[in-house]
């Protein structure tokens, strides 16, 4: 497998990333998956679309986003010298929004009339609503019950922006419940509605087309580093739920071989607690929600509930594109306890002025643990994918503050 | 190849009748009171039975299959011990079709030659996996039509002139027609759409159609049993057990009646299906 001549040639016509990926999904569903690969490919080599994209990107959302030299983080930690990408300065606070922007512009090339979409931390869903609101279109969000407890800002945001909420009761009531009652909404309501999914998961052609939508922030990271160094960067760092801002950063330099590029996913507890979201360290393949890939689940094929202290990366999956990257040896995937995630949000709050999310923490949490042993002169990325003002409740909760 | 289902449709059409097809949950509120309900299916006057293996992520079924198949997850079954019922089924009755429903990764993680080897010899005659689309036929259609399963299709009203032949490709048994776009238990299609549906599926296959999803009473069974091969009767089966539980989720004494006295009603209702619909 390390012989491959490039990493960035997948996924096969059928969705495939070698063993994952694929369109595990119910009949009903299987003309509007093949009507959306129709509509993909149209948009993939047309030029008209990508100027509309870029139009919404830089006036709407805010891009270019800064490639930002951490120099009280790098000073603290006395090693490698660290970037944050941030898009936590997208327009809604993630790089959530980059993904619905595309999507929405597919959606009315369909001629859909209505969206709908699932969400975890409600980075997702606030973005959706967002696209929706601005783009006119009715939107509705499903959240677990569970989540929306734990991220009640962003749910009156999305409610603010006119989408309805729907709280999810079934399962373990977080974002696997989620996509179950979105992907039931999809079946009973194919006519008019699209599935605006929000990470790169799902059957073909989602995990290909939302990293498609998401690697801008890897191909301005390439040039903004370029501009800053002079060179490539040295090592890439991102958090990984479904693992759409991982691979939005990584996917442009994963055949630049001497860039070492590592996904962080959530420990929770602890991996060997049971109680974790970290699918490839801790799981097996298995098929979920379209698509062939790690899973966390038991010896009779049940899934079993993810947990993180971050809504965002708590599901018991990850992106096929992701298992691929992993069992090809190209992308190093570790993983990062509740505890080590928040003690770098506070950190990153004191030191650098940024309150990042609890997603991007996880990964600032490993830049934590390897910076300090790395020469100065070595350049690395991390993605801060999201701001923490969602968190902040979840935060003092931990701390045991009263709010 | 099995040939269980193809012998019993046969006698369906010599008796001049369409078929009752009943879905229960195994493991559904446990073991034991399911195997009970099983058992008793064919007397009670279910035609083809399919046996429902839960799964935690149940992305095509409504609130009651749901809640099944919680309850049968926590009572403790597995594909294994599925299996172990269709082979105590198989002692008493060597005749009725058993098909097994259900979602692809726990047979995946059973592992897929090995599950239709334990599959067949335990007397499973076919199988119904709702998330393996024909795009995905290397996975378990082929390989189970070698080990000598059938593998039925779903088939739903989003499936057009064009994909049917697709959708078709590797199905044998008989077809399920999915009456509505929508989740297992949500509402019903009207007769009407039924039958135009149903002549739609039969210019494209000479297998039998049955026909589910929203039928829930004797009279909406033998409406779809008068124009396709069989009516298959899932959640409203469930919720007549649901309905004799106890407080704590548990069988009673009117469990396994409560599930073979809706069998019955609705075996009447489709065995008078065709008399009626003769004189109507």
């Amino acid at each position: 497998m390390k012989t491959l001549n490039s990493y960035r040639t997948g996924p096969d016509d059928e969705g495939h990333f070698g063993i994952y990926g694929g369109r595990y999904v119910a009949e009903t569903l299987m003309p509007l998956i093949l009507d959306l690969k129709d509509a993909y490919d149209e948009i993939s080599d047309d030029a008209e679309f990508q100027k509309e994209m870029d139009y919404w990107l830089t006036h709407y959302v805010g891009r270019p986003s800064p490639l930002y030299f951490a120099g009280r983080f790098t000073e603290q930690l006395g090693g490698a010298k660290i970037y944050f990408k941030r898009d936590e300065l997208n327009h809604t606070g993630a790089h959530k929004i980059n993904n619905c922007i595309g999507q929405i512009l597919v959606a009315q090339r369909m001629g859909k009339k209505r969206i709908i979409a699932e969400t975890g931390a409600g980075q997702h869903g606030v973005a959706t609503a967002t696209v929706c609101a601005r783009f006119g279109l009715p939107c509705t969000v499903y959240m677990g019950a569970v989540d929306i407890e734990r991220q009640q800002p962003n749910v009156f945001r999305m409610k603010l922006l006119g989408a309805e909420v729907i709280p999810v009761e079934s399962g373990s009531k977080t974002l696997k419940d989620a996509m179950n009652e979105a992907l039931r909404d999809w079946v009973t309501n194919v006519d008019d509605t699209y599935y605006l999914i929000g990470t790169v998961a799902g059957p073909h052609p989602y995990p290909a087309m939302v990293r498609d939508f998401q690697t801008i922030i890897g191909r301005e990271t390439k040039r903004q580093m370029n501009e800053a160094e002079g060179r490539l960067p040295d090592t890439l760092i991102a958090c990984i739920g479904g693992g759409s801002n991982a691979i939005g950063l990584f996917h442009p330099f994963l055949d630049d071989e001497g860039v070492n590029i590592i996904g962080v996913e959530a420990a929770g507890h602890g991996v060997d607690t049971g109680q974790h979201a970290a699918s490839v360290t801790a799981g097996s393949p298995g098929v979920l929600h379209g698509n062939r890939t790690y899973l966390l689940q038991d010896e009779d094929g049940q899934i079993q509930e993810a947990h993180s202290i971050s809504a965002g990366l708590d599901y018991p999956g990850i992106g096929p594109e992701h298992s691929w990257l992993n069992d090809c040896d190209r992308v190093q995937y570790v993983s990062i306890t509740d505890t080590e995630a928040l003690e770098a949000f506070q950190v990153c709050s004191r030191i650098e002025g940024i309150i990042p999310a609890l997603e991007p923490a996880h990964a600032l949490a490993h830049v934590m643990k390897i910076a300090p042993d790395l020469p100065k002169d070595h350049l690395l990325v991390m993605n801060m994918c999201g701001r923490g003002d969602k968190d902040i409740f979840t935060v003092a909760d931990a701390l045991g503050v009263e709010l | 190849m099995s040939d269980r289902i193809a012998t019993r449709f046969a006698k369906l059409r010599a008796e001049g009748r369409g078929g009752l097809v009943t879905f229960t949950m195994m493991g559904d509120p446990d073991i034991e009171t399911s195997f009970e309900i099983l058992k008793g299916l064919p007397a009670a006057g279910a035609d083809v039975i399919e046996i429902g293996s839960p799964f935690t992520d149940p992305m095509a079924d409504g609130p009651v299959i749901q809640v099944a198949g919680l309850r049968a997850l926590r009572a403790g079954i597995t594909l294994h011990k599925t299996l172990d019922l269709v082979r105590r089924f198989r002692e008493s009755d060597q005749d009725t079709p058993l098909i097994l429903m259900g979602y692809y990764n726990p047979i995946y993680i059973y592992g897929v030659p090995q599950f239709l080897e334990d599959a067949k010899s335990a007397g499973l005659d076919g199988m119904i996996v709702v998330d393996l689309p024909s795009e995905e036929d290397q996975e378990l259609c082929i390989p189970a039509m070698s080990a000598g399963l059938n593998f039925i299709r779903l088939v739903a009203p989003t499936t057009d002139e064009q994909r049917l032949p697709v959708a078709l490709n590797n199905s044998s048994g008989f077809v399920y027609y999915i009456s509505i776009t929508g989740i297992t238990g949500a509402g019903s299609a009207s007769s009407g759409n039924i039958a135009d549906a149903v002549e739609r599926v039969r210019r494209h296959t000479d297998l039998p159609v049955c026909v589910g999803f929203g039928i829930k009473t004797p009279e909406q069974a033998a409406e779809v049993a008068r124009v396709a091969d069989g009516a298959v009767v899932g959640s409203a089966l469930i919720d007549s057990i649901a309905g004799s539980l106890d407080a704590a989720g548990q069988a009673t004494a009117d469990t396994v009646a409560a599930a073979h006295g809706l069998v019955a009603a609705l075996a009447d209702g489709v065995r008078r299906a065709r008399d009626s619909g003769a004189n109507a």
